[in-house]
């Protein structure tokens, strides 16, 4: 017993799952996604990632600057830069995640605090920025390999109500954001994810669950709305961000089924294909109603009252 | 001179009902999708404010002050009223534009706290004073609104193409999130300045 004891004031035990490790982690888990996206895609994928990347850190460093600041980077700038490229289609134009980056570092979340005090998601803020000023950028997909422009399959859902194959769905092979095309890739990030207990099942499966059930509810195909559209990458990498999602048990299961009930009422009978990102930014707004609401009782807890 | 020049200098900057008091924010989100929209709006709350602010000192004395917001309130839509018509008679493509927001110029926050907390408690001159004031103070905030909407949002400036035509307009800018998105950097550089000196 060699080792010297040392006398400090509690927390003793310190925990590895620091904001910049679950970072690193959300990055390794994001690298299959991207990967697929680049060989769909091929180049100008990779120019819209590393441009969404570059910019975010470069606002970061600014806006950090402009605060006064002085805190070295943690790394959720390279996750908000990464998620947000893989949110954009392959042929946006270099300004876009320039624009985009900008909206999510500065006005999504810097300016409400910086991390762990953003109301929304901030790279989904950008891409509903993006959407709503840009929509004909932001809706020209390109089909894999060659270039042409092509439809989701949400869109030709939506307008010619044709189905695309599952093995393509499930493969990643048609047209979408560089990263949610392929839900393989997804779903290896999201395992590897898992296995790190960096993100839990409250409102991932219950999001997907719901849409499935909700599908098959309005006769529609669970399992194509359950893997065309951003789905996979909204419900596992932006409804399991920490900050912008309830903390309790019951309120990130509500949080989960509360956004498949609205993307599938968007995807059905909203005006836009898809309903994803609009879903997850509503569900955000109400998170702090939602922790508010679910407080769990503490074990032998009771109200006094009628019994007393 | 100087009761009326000090509440009107009060009013455009040091009070601004925009950015410091935060009234009359309805109208101010509303129409300031352009720079011309501004100059309108401002224009007619202006001289609604200044007729209002006018007649309501004047009358201070004999108002009960039970019944005084119902006598305020009939003032002011007396005012409205005119400029609705003048509006609707000698520019009637702005009043299209503008539509029910010049009626709405009766419950706006800023004509009816005038009268209340300072027309009411002032004489003449310094209310007309303060009525320009506010107005222009008003006006102001409006243009500058109008123009950095209207610019971002359409590359126009009062109508006149500014940005190169390959210029992509951020649409967002003309549809109310851009609205409340510039009036909080507006605010924010306000305290930003304000708390430097």
């Amino acid at each position: 017993m060699g080792e010297r004891f040392y006398v400090s004031a509690p927390p003793h035990i310190k925990s590895k799952y620091d904001a910049r490790y679950i970072m690193h982690q959300v990055i390794i888990a994001l690298i299959p996604p991207t990967i697929a996206g680049i060989v769909f895609f091929g180049g100008r994928a990779v120019l819209v990632l590393l441009i969404s990347v570059l910019s975010s850190i470069f606002w970061e460093r600014i806006i950090l600057r402009i605060k006064g600041e002085k805190r070295p980077l943690d790394g959720s700038e390279i996750v908000t830069g990464l998620l947000l490229g893989l949110n954009l289609s392959p042929l946006a134009p270099w300004w876009i995640p320039v624009i985009g980056t900008f909206v999510a570092i500065v006005l999504a979340k810097e300016l409400f605090g910086g991390l762990g005090f953003n109301i929304f998601n901030p790279a989904l803020i950008a891409r509903a920025f993006l959407l709503v000023s840009w929509p004909m950028e932001m809706t020209t997909w390109m089909s894999p390999f060659n270039g042409i422009t092509q439809a989701t399959p949400l869109t030709l859902l939506k307008l010619q109500h044709s189905y695309t194959p599952y093995i393509n769905l499930f493969l990643g092979n048609r047209g979408g954001c560089i990263g949610e095309t392929s839900v393989l890739a997804l779903l290896i990030g999201a395992g590897y994810l898992f296995y790190r207990g960096v993100i839990d099942w409250k409102i991932p499966i219950p999001y997907v669950l719901t849409v499935g059930v909700l599908a098959l509810i309005f006769k529609q195909d669970p399992l194509f709305h359950i893997m065309a559209g951003g789905l996979i990458l909204g419900a596992f990498f932006m409804a399991t961000d920490y900050t912008t999602t309830p903390i309790t048990k019951l309120g990130r299961i509500i949080f989960g089924v509360s956004c498949g009930v609205i993307t599938i009422l968007i995807r059905l009978f909203g005006g836009y294909p898809e309903g994803v990102s609009f879903s997850i930014l509503f569900m955000n707004a109400m998170t702090p109603l939602l922790d508010r609401w679910t407080i769990p009782k503490p074990f032998g807890y009771r109200t006094l009252g009628r019994n007393v | 001179m100087k009761r009326l020049l000090r509440p009107l200098i009060n009013g455009i900057l040091k009070e601004n009902p925009i950015l410091i008091l935060m009234i009359g924010l309805c109208p101010a989100l509303a129409v300031s999708s352009a720079a011309m929209n501004g100059i309108y709006m401002g224009l007619a709350a202006t001289f609604v404010l200044v007729g209002s602010n006018l007649i309501i000192s004047l009358i201070r004395k004999i108002v009960p002050d039970q019944i005084r917001i119902p006598i305020f309130i009939t003032v002011i839509a007396t005012f409205v009223t005119i400029v609705d018509m003048v509006m609707h008679a000698y520019a009637p493509d702005m009043y299209k534009i503008l539509g029910i927001f010049i009626p709405l110029i009766v419950v706006n926050c800023i004509i009816l706290g005038r009268a209340e907390a300072f027309a009411y408690h002032n004489g003449v001159i310094e209310s007309i004073g303060d009525g320009i004031g506010m107005g222009l103070g008003f006006t102001f905030i409006l243009v500058v609104l109008g123009g950095i909407r209207e610019l971002l949002g359409n590359g126009t400036l009062f109508g006149l193409q500014v940005m190169p035509p390959s210029y992509k307009p951020v649409l967002l800018m003309i549809l109310p999130p851009g609205a409340f998105l510039t009036i909080g950097f507006l605010q924010a550089i306000q305290r930003y300045r304000g708390g430097k000196s």
